[in-house]
């Protein structure tokens, strides 16, 4: 199946739709303790990097953005926007990966699944690293040695969520569909 | 876990009877507005405002305690950590140096500090009564007509709508599989050890997860059926029309917004107001 980059169909919208509340609703309830105090490991990252591997970057970004403009607003009142934004831009770049995979297709070995944590991890880096610090000094103009601490910590809880928890899931998902020519004559 | 969270309750008064553009506009140029500026008289000025429209939209003080909880203690944090990471970040913005009192060597409290970090915390706490309103006084459904009357794709706007949606959805599904697993001896509590309650929680996600990949399915097939994105355009059955409240209000906005723009540029000559010098 040949699978472009920014394809944005029915089923691309519905599984934003649907992946945006997916992604809230672990976002506000399932977090997992570090040990370290205030911070927790979101599920939610592994569930915004299973969505954008299988549906895209467009999804994936929209996804972790929706989702996570619409639990701050519904937690706090107010989004907290440098962090929602580098959400979007995290989930995005995972996305990349999606046109290499073809997990649907049952596809999901030891390749693919270095390939999805490279993305992951960059992506990772990239929003929590640069991003959301950087928008944190232009927006809010907070303190910078404040922002990249805090970015480095959401950077490492975050990769090991996508990591770990993403990594299973796409490996139950391929199992749970038959591979092409998995049937053989006899 | 409460579903209850998004509560919309219908009510008719001046803030429930704008469209929900107007509710987008206006949000947007007064959160803007407060972002930008770090001028503690702008930003209380708008505080004071906010609070006055939230009095005005009657919305219950119990609709709004668990959100107002949350932003408390997100506030303290911020305020603690900021001073604990970089206490003499006043003093580099305002290029002066008054002295109140010393702990340490390192953590001095000087007025400029106190003015940045009070200044913050205000330019936070301004922001939350906006968000609240905007969030308990729009229809749902009628939020993604107003993002498309913006200018957002409705394909985005769609997907926003089909979260609002399938988001009390989503927390029913969870607790159902949460009880049944708990019917079948899976601990949740914390007498579990760390590891095991992880696992018990990957238990009640993957079964969610994946009958939400079979529900993306049903209606992204349902919605092909109807035609849905063929054409460049598309109709809001929950669209309102604006009436004259909607442009008073948002011409207000926006005059706020200019006015904190041109009171930083010209009056401040930057986005810091800075009473040292």
């Amino acid at each position: 199946m040949n699978k472009k980059l920014f394809d944005f169909k029915t089923k691309t919208i519905v599984a934003t739709g649907l992946g945006a509340a997916l992604f809230m609703l672990l976002f506000m309830y399932v977090k997992v303790p570090t040990g370290i105090p205030e911070t927790q490991i979101q599920t939610a990252y592994g569930v915004g990097g299973f969505f954008a591997a299988l549906f895209g970057p467009i999804a994936g970004g929209l996804i972790a953005f929706i989702g996570h403009f619409l639990s701050d607003s519904v937690q706090y009142g107010s989004a907290w926007m440098s962090w929602v934004i580098a959400s979007g831009v995290t989930c995005f770049i995972i996305g990349m990966v999606y046109p290499k995979l073809a997990v649907e297709e049952g596809r999901f070995d030891k390749k693919d699944m270095i390939l999805y944590n490279v993305y992951q991890i960059v992506g990772n880096i990239i929003g929590w690293v640069i991003v959301a610090p950087v928008l944190d000094i232009v927006i809010y103009a907070e303190p910078v040695n404040l922002v990249f601490t805090q970015g480095v910590v959401a950077a490492i809880c975050n990769a090991v969520s996508a990591g770990v928890i993403g990594t299973i899931l796409l490996k139950l998902y391929s199992k749970a569909h038959a591979s092409k020519g998995s049937l053989t004559k006899e | 876990m409460k579903a209850k969270l998004f509560d919309y309750v219908e009510r008719d008064n001046f803030v429930f009877n704008l469209s929900g553009l107007t509710k987008i506009v206006s949000f947007f140029c007064l959160t803007f507005a407060v972002m930008f500026s770090y001028d503690i008289r702008v930003i209380l000025a708008i505080m004071v405002f906010s609070f006055v429209v939230l009095h005005v939209s009657e919305i219950k003080f119990s609709q709004i305690k668990l959100m107002l909880y949350y932003a408390l203690i997100f506030l303290v944090m911020n305020f603690a950590l900021t001073f604990i990471f970089n206490p003499q970040y006043g003093v580099e913005i305002y290029g002066t140096y008054h002295e109140i009192f010393r702990f340490t060597e390192r953590y001095v409290v000087t007025q400029e500090q106190l003015l940045y970090q009070i200044t913050k915390l205000f330019k936070y706490a301004s922001v939350i009564p906006l968000g609240m309103m905007f969030l308990l006084t729009t229809n749902p459904s009628e939020f993604a007509a107003s993002l498309n009357s913006i200018g957002v794709s409705y394909k985005a706007t769609y997907a926003l709508a089909l979260t609002l949606r399938y988001f009390p959805d989503m927390i029913r599904d969870y607790n159902d599989i949460a009880l049944a697993q708990q019917s079948r001896g899976l601990d949740l509590s914390k007498k579990e050890k760390l590891g095991t309650r992880v696992k018990n929680i990957m238990n009640i996600c993957v079964p969610l997860i994946f009958s939400t990949m079979d529900r993306i399915e049903l209606i992204s097939n349902a919605m092909d059926l109807r035609g849905f994105g063929k054409m460049k355009k598309r109709t809001w059955y929950s669209r309102k029309p604006l009436t004259k409240n909607d442009y008073i209000s948002m011409v207000f906005c926006v005059l706020v917004f200019i006015g904190t723009i041109c009171v930083s540029t010209f009056i401040n000559h930057g986005r810091f107001w800075n009473p040292f010098i």
